[in-house]
Parts: C-alpha cells; structure tokens; sequence
C-alpha cells in the first residue's frame, strides 16, 4: 500500500518504470595515500592529541599493560572480550572485569565501570579514529557507558583513513550490525558555544598503539 | 582583439553615477583604446529577472542583445550586470534558439572592467595616483560568479598613493541584492550596518568597490551612520591622477 | 497568505543578545570550516564537491532502485522496513510498536525529518513519552520551541535561560555553569537511556547495498539510542539514499567540515539491521521507517529536485547574510535558512510564505559553500517567478506587474528613458526649484523610496546622466 503508493510517485516523478535496471553508478572516490608506518603514527597521534586523548606507544604487551594500570590506578573497569587484552595481561589487572557474555551483566558492569577497556578493528591515521566493530569480542557499550575509554590499537591495524578503510571493508553490513568511527572523547557545545567533554560518551579517551 | 571597445554603462551609472562611465572611458582611453557608447543601450534585466517577472527581463535583455549585437569588445563597470548577461541570458533564452545563439555570441564579448583590464588590456599599472587609506568591498556577484577577487587588488596595488586594507571578515554582502533592498529594508539595513561596522575597523576613510549598487548601499549606510567615510569606484580610483 | 513577519523580524533585529550570539556562533563556524576546506588541509575539496554532486544526482535519478535494494538488505540483515507516506502513518506505527512492546518511554536522537511533521507532540497526545537526548533538542523540547538552526538548536539560549529551564522542568537547584548543567543533563537523560523501551533516530546516510542507517553525531546520544533500548527504530527521508559504502569516504569528508567545522564528527555509526547472533549487546528489533512526507513532489520538479541532495549540514545557514540577521525562528518552518527557504515553498506551496523566497540578497555565499553543490541562488529565482505566477491566478500582484511591464517598455525605447531620467532629475536638482522639492519629494516617499530611506541616506542626484555627458564629450572632440 504505502510502499506501492510511493514507489509509484517516485517512478512517476522520474519517468521509470517498475523493474529498470538503473544508469550506470559513477565509480567512487577513492584515494589511498601513501604514507609510511611512522609518519602514519605520528599523524595519528597528533589528532588524537589535538582532541583532548592521550596517546602512548608501547613498547611490549608488557609495557602496555603497564600504561593501563597506571591510568586506572587499581579503580573499577571493564574489559571486553578482544584477545589482545589478555595477551597484553590487562585482564589480569586490579579493579578489571572481564568475560562478560551476556547483556544484562555487562551492562551493569560497565554503567558502575570508570574504565572501558577495548581493542579496535582499525584506527585512521588522518583523523586520529578508533573503528570498532561490534561482535563477540566487542560489545558495544564497554566503549561507551563508562567515563574513560581505553583502546589498545594493534599497529596493524592503522590505516590512513575512510578510503583504506572502505577498501579493506568495502561492506561493514556484512560483518557486523554496528560499526563505529571514534574521533575523540564525547563532546557538544550545545549551548553557548562553550565546549564540554563527556556528554553521553566517555569525556576522557586514551589510545595505545603496540 | 582589437582596440576598439563598447561602453555599457549600465543604467545605475547613467542615472545616478556618471562619473563613473566617464571615469572608466578616461581610463580606457588612456590606454590608447578607441571607445563608443551605443546610445541606445539601457538596462540588462536584472531588476525585472531578480524579481521573478522572466517575461520582462527577456523583453529588456533582448534590447540589449540587439543594441550590442555587433559589438566587439564590450566593458562594463560591474560585476552584477555583466554577470546577469554571461550567466542568466542563457537561462532566459533557454527555449528561444536564435537569441540563445546571440547570448552565446556576447557572452564571450562581454567583460567586467577590472576583468578587463587584467586580462584583456593585461595592464596592472594605468598610471593612477591617489593617496588616501581605503578598504575594497567584494562584490558578491562579481565574487562569486566571475571569480573576480585578485585582479581589482592587483590594479589598486599599482595606485600611487593608496593603502589598501583588507575588510575583517571578508567577503560578506552588503545588503543591497536589488529589489531586496526596498522589498525588506529592515534586513537589509541590518546588513549594511554590519558592513559599516566592518568598515571603520580598518581605520579606512574610503571604500572603493567595482559596482555601484553596493557602493550606493555602502554610502547610504555611511551617512546614515554619520560616518565621514566615503566611497569611489574602482573606475574612478584608476582615473585619478 | 500569512505576511512577511515584519514585527518579529524587527524584534531580532533590535535583540542586541540574539544578534551578537548568532553573529558570532555562525562566524566562528565560517572559520572553523574555512581551514578544514583549505587547499593546505584538503586540497581536493573542489573535486569531493563534484563527487557528492555526482553521487546524489544519481542516488535521486535513479531513486526506486535504490530505494528497493536497501528494503531487501536490510531484510537480509534481519531489520523491518515501513514505508509512511505522512508523517501520521508514523505515529501511527510508532504508537502500535509502542504498545505491543509494552513501553511508553522512547529515547529519541537528532532527527530533523521527525520535527517537520511534530512527532514527539504526537506521540505525547498518545500517552507516550519521547524525550529528546542531543542536549540542544533536550533544552527546546523542554521550552517547547522549534530549532533555531539545523545543527545547534539552541544556539539563541544563554546559560540562564537554560538555567531556569532546568530548575523549572526538572526540579533541580538552579545552576549556572555550563559543564554542570551538562553533567545534570547527562544524569537525567542516561536514566532516559537505559529505561527506555524504543530508541529512535534519524540518519544522515542510508547506504543501499550494505542496508544501513549511517549516524554522524557528537554527544554519544545516537549510540545510546540505538544501542541501550531494545528496540532501534531509524526514520529518514527517501531523499537520503547513498549507493555504496565506499561513497560515505566521499560524504564523511564533507559532512562534519561543512557542519561544524570538525574534520569527523566524534561518533561515525554505521548501523545495520538488530544485533547478530554472535553480538553481545545491541538492539534485539530494527526498523527503517522511509518517510516521504512531500518529497515525491519534490522529485517531480526536474529543475529543483536537486533540493533533494541536501545532506543537512548546516553550512548554508551559516554563511547566509540573512539568516544571520533574523534566525531561525523567523522562517515558516523546521528547515530555516536558504535550505529552508527553497524547500518550505516546494513542501508547503509557494503561497504558504510567499516573501521566503524573496528574503535573500542572492549573494550566493550559500551556493559556495554547498557540499553537494545545490544551486540554491537558481532555485530561489525560479521560486520567485513562481510565487509571481500563483499571485497572478489570485489577482494579487497587478500593481507591482504593472509597473514592471512599464518599467521593461521603457527599456526599450532609450530616448523616453532618457527624458524620464532628465525630468526627474531637472526637478530634483533644480535650485530655483526648491520649494518644489520639498512639496514633490515627500510624494514620492512612497513604496521603494520610503524603504530606502528608512535605513539609509539616498544617493546625491547627478545633474545630468552619463549619456548626456558623453554626447558632450563627443561634440567637444570633433571641434
């Protein structure tokens, strides 16, 4: 009915009909640079800085875990499931909880956290972005409930930008029902301009490249 | 190209700002240009085309087309006229294939003053002097549609004399838009006080622009503010000697 | 015909606060979005422009196609898509939804679509209870206005007024400093977050072949919405299809520069269909509501369907000379702005606000900066021809046609031209004719006279025209 009524005035309006082929899709625009590894971290880095994150390169999966522990000083946080975290001994850490599988637990969890601790699919170099793809590994909320997020980001992983990304991941649909581009802590200037961090998401971030 | 160009003075400068025309004819002579004024000339259409009645700026653009029809070189002292005929002539004669080839034909004939100075006469330096501290005013049309930004501050560079401030911020409209002016005074007013107060932040004491539309807005704010600020033509800056 | 809203113009207008405050907002995203497009930063935003161009001018052409491979993915992905032709088949769904999942809490994001049709007064008249989560849609849903501008709603509001906002509706103690009314905000709406049983919002994006609503927000409240509830329900107009998701790596670039000067807004959610079976949290049902709401009219006009290809960015607000003297609240409708002020016509009919598309200098500042490069200034024009048309049927405008058909045969005939020229002028300059002046202007401080001088001092009148100086000229040469 209404699906019909507006198919109908919308092939009216353009003069097609029911079941024709489109015209041909102009190709996208997509342009790669080429950066090398350092230059990539280094940019990468400078735009997460510019946003108000802090950066930390480690060295091992010691060395990060390290880095965690002295930013979450043994106080309550939540870790998702990706196996870089327990690799690097993270889960392993004072005040983290982890191996949430089921909702109403994490949820709780993550709404008394102060920490959420996730990996990340990717990141994006020219915008100092996290990309996290919701899955098994990766709830949704450990990157969005709790006031401080912590992502290690295996090197790896940094891409230069969207157009790598949608090159390496041209349909995101089709591994996942949420992906999400990160860029910096939460913020609005809603109301006389002034800008504030932390409005619905965490305020504070940090990204840990290994 | 030849040395010989047309004038359309456009029907603001014949009526309200002469010495404007006579000014850019000084200027074009000097340059060793031989010029004539097709006495038949009036209008563009842009009035009757910005105030949505096609039908009427078609019958005035025709005239035009047919007062300029021969014409080899045609200049013109604004950017908002000449920008009616190069951009909207096309529009209007969209389903009239002779004067739509006649449009084709001016078009390609029909230069913005600065414009052609720049890069026809290719001339930067026309030997003017004026000593006084001005700021230039960016015609939106001549802006935006022409793409003319560097060639007027190239021309006023060589003006013995001048000191050209930049407006803070740039490029903002000042209120005149034709009809709008008298259609919604009370915006318009608004807009061309903000320009005003843009204005005396540079310490200026003139504003030169390339249309007279928007100086008349310009100088009308002025006063009106009771600014002793007053304002020129760029034809008329390149006149002065 | 509702009238040129003259008087509150005029209030905008003398408002020194809301003057300085929009003046200074839009200019300070002017400049934000200046760098990021600049040839130092993103030497190819020319060439992007040309692309969303491209893109969308496809998208639309070819609408229906698109339209029904995004249906089919997002079934394959396990969402329901609803068709609405109006804004009350929405409702309609959204209080039946509402029920059978037992709910009357519905958390809400950003969703300008939602606002043209008045969908959270709806709802609430049903029992519900929508409640906006973007901070700047919480503050005017709580003071019951409209949005002042696409993308910061309340722009017009100080800290005080916010204030008295909050101790009032949600019975807090009265606090002034920004970051805390934040933080209270925040509480209030987190509990909204995790009660709520629908979460509804819009999209910037729909991408056809993956199936998928595509969010770009700041706050973190599009996530919540579409994450916490669970049931995520996306309303977006027909217009806002996009092909690929290798197209977003066009959009995305222009989008948040455009907007609010970022190079990416802080959130990018790509959302497609409930939460896989492998996924720990998530929405367990999804629904795509495609709205049409008047856009197949649109669509049916060739010259201006490219109105369509708005992405909602805000820019042209921004830079408008004229929104920023007489903002948002003075335009008839949701969308304000050159935006606005081409489409509420096309919506709405010409004669619903017939100065809108008069209300514009043509400075074509909005066209520049344009992402998707609508030609905003074109369309305005053939609006006016329009509104001149539909004014004819109703005899409304014969004055001011007549006095255009005498002004265009004057035109052609230079001579009488000339001598209209020269007596207005010999009476005006005259000195023997002083008193003349005097008794004859007045009579003329009529219509474009009298609004001139309103605002500002007239021209001096030349004692003779160019032409006759140059016949001058002339007969000087030849002796």
């Amino acid at each position: 009915m209404a699906r019909d009524y507006i198919l109908h005035k919308v092939r009216t309006a353009l003069g097609r009909s029911a079941g024709q082929a489109p015209e041909e899709v102009p190709p996208a625009r997509i342009a790669i640079p080429e950066i090398d590894f350092e230059s990539r971290v280094r940019t990468f880095f400078s735009r997460i800085e510019e946003l108000a994150g802090k950066t930390y390169r480690a060295e091992s999966p010691e060395d990060a875990r390290d880095y965690v522990a002295r930013v979450t000083g043994g106080r309550s946080a939540v870790a998702s499931n990706a196996p870089i975290l327990a690799e690097c001994g993270i889960t392993g850490l004072a005040g983290v909880r982890y191996g949430f599988h089921g909702e109403p637990e994490l949820r709780e969890a993550c709404s008394t956290a102060e920490f959420g601790i996730t990996g990340a699919d990717y990141a994006l170099a020219d915008t100092g972005s996290l990309v996290m793809l919701s899955s098994a590994d990766e709830a949704r909320m450990v990157s969005l409930l709790p006031p401080v997020h912590i992502a290690i980001v295996g090197k790896v992983r940094l891409l230069t930008g969207l157009d790598e990304l949608f090159t390496v991941l041209p349909d995101p649909a089709s591994q996942t029902s949420s992906m999400v581009v990160i860029t910096g802590p939460s913020r609005t200037a809603d109301i006389e301009q002034f800008l504030i961090r932390g409005v619905h998401g965490p305020g504070e971030i940090h990204v840990v490249l290994i | 190209m030849g040395r010989r160009v047309s004038l359309f003075v456009t029907c603001i400068v014949d009526e309200l700002y002469p010495n404007v025309g006579v000014a850019m004819a000084d200027v074009l002579e000097r340059l060793g240009y031989e010029i004539d004024f097709p006495p038949a000339q009036t209008c563009c259409g842009q009035p009757a085309f910005n105030s949505g009645y096609r039908d009427e700026a078609r019958t005035v653009a025709r005239h035009f087309l047919n007062v300029f029809r021969d014409a080899e070189c045609i200049v013109v002292p604004s950017g908002s006229c000449t920008s009616m005929i190069t951009h909207h002539f096309q529009e209007l004669f969209e389903k009239e294939p002779e004067w739509l080839e006649l449009t084709r034909k001016v078009e390609t004939r029909i230069w913005e003053f600065t414009k052609f100075l720049i890069e026809v006469a290719k001339v930067e330096d026309v030997g003017a002097r004026l000593e006084r501290v001005a700021t230039f005013h960016d015609s939106c049309h001549a802006l935006r549609t022409l793409g003319i930004k560097e060639g007027p501050r190239r021309l006023l560079s060589k003006v013995r004399g001048l000191e050209l401030r930049e407006l803070d911020p740039p490029e903002e409209c000042c209120g005149f838009g034709g009809t709008f002016s008298v259609k919604m005074p009370e915006i318009s007013g608004a807009m061309g006080r903000t320009k005003v107060d843009a204005i005396v932040r540079t310490g200026a004491d003139l504003v030169i622009g390339l249309d007279a539309s928007c100086l008349m807005q310009i100088q009308g704010s002025l006063s009106r503010a009771g600014h002793s600020i007053s304002t020129m033509h760029i034809a008329e800056v390149l006149a002065s000697r | 015909m509702p009238a040129f809203p003259l008087v509150q113009i005029e209030e905008t207008l003398s408002n020194d606060y809301l003057q300085n405050a929009v003046y200074t907002s839009t200019g300070r995203l002017i400049v934000k979005r200046k760098d990021l497009v600049s040839g130092a930063v993103l030497p190819e935003y020319q060439e992007l422009r040309d692309q969303a161009n491209r893109i969308k001018r496809h998208t639309i052409e070819n609408l229906d196609y698109y339209l029904e491979q995004l249906e089919s993915k997002v079934v394959e992905r396990g969402g329901k898509v609803l068709w609405c032709r109006d804004g009350g088949e929405v409702v309609d769904f959204l209080v039946k939804l509402a029920a059978e999942k037992n709910t009357n809490l519905i958390v809400k994001s950003k969703s300008m679509v939602t606002e043209e049709f008045g969908m959270n007064e709806r709802l609430a008249q049903h029992g519900l209870e929508p409640v906006e989560t973007d901070l700047g849609e919480f503050i005017i849903q709580l003071a019951h206005e409209k949005p002042y501008h696409i993308v910061l709603p309340a722009l017009h509001m100080t800290r005080y007024q916010v204030a008295d906002l909050f101790t009032e509706k949600l019975g807090v103690e009265r606090e002034e400093v920004i970051e805390k009314q934040t933080k209270i905000a925040r509480a209030v709406l987190r509990q909204k977050f995790l009660h709520a049983g629908i979460g509804i919002t819009g999209a910037n994006f729909l991408v056809a072949e993956s199936g998928a609503a595509v969010m770009a927000t700041n706050e973190g409240n599009g996530r919540f919405t579409s994450t916490a509830p669970k049931v995520h329900v996306v309303i977006a107009g027909i217009e806002k299809l996009v092909p690929r998701a290798k197209d977003l790596a066009t959009f995305l670039k222009l989008l948040a520069r455009s907007a609010t000067g970022q190079p990416l807004t802080v959130y990018t959610s790509f959302l497609s269909g409930p939460r896989r079976p492998n996924e720990i949290d998530g929405p367990e049902e999804f629904y795509l509501v495609l709205l049409d709401n008047g856009r197949t009219k649109l669509l049916a006009d060739r010259e201006k369907r490219q109105s369509l290809y708005c992405i909602r960015c805000g820019s042209c607000l921004n830079h408008c000379p004229v929104y920023r003297k007489i903002g948002g609240h003075n335009y008839p409708w949701v969308y304000s702005g050159p935006i606005g002020s081409i489409i509420t016509p096309q919506y709405q009919g010409v004669m619903q606000s017939p100065w809108l598309p008069f209300a514009s200098s043509l400075c074509g500042a909005c066209a520049e900066v344009c992402p998707v490069k609508i030609e905003i200034p074109k369309l305005l024009l053939l609006l006016r021809s329009e509104v001149n048309k539909a004014k004819e049927k109703e005899h409304k405008n014969w004055l001011e046609h007549l006095i255009f058909r005498g002004w265009a045969w004057l035109m052609r005939h230079p001579k009488l031209f000339e001598l209209g020229g020269m007596m207005g002028s010999a009476v005006l300059t005259a000195p023997e004719s002083g008193g003349l002046i005097r008794n004859v202007l007045p009579f003329f401080r009529v219509g474009p006279l009298k609004a001139w001088i309103k605002e500002r001092d007239l021209p001096p009148l030349p004692e003779k025209s160019f032409r006759q100086l140059w016949r001058e000229r002339e007969r000087t040469e030849k002796h």
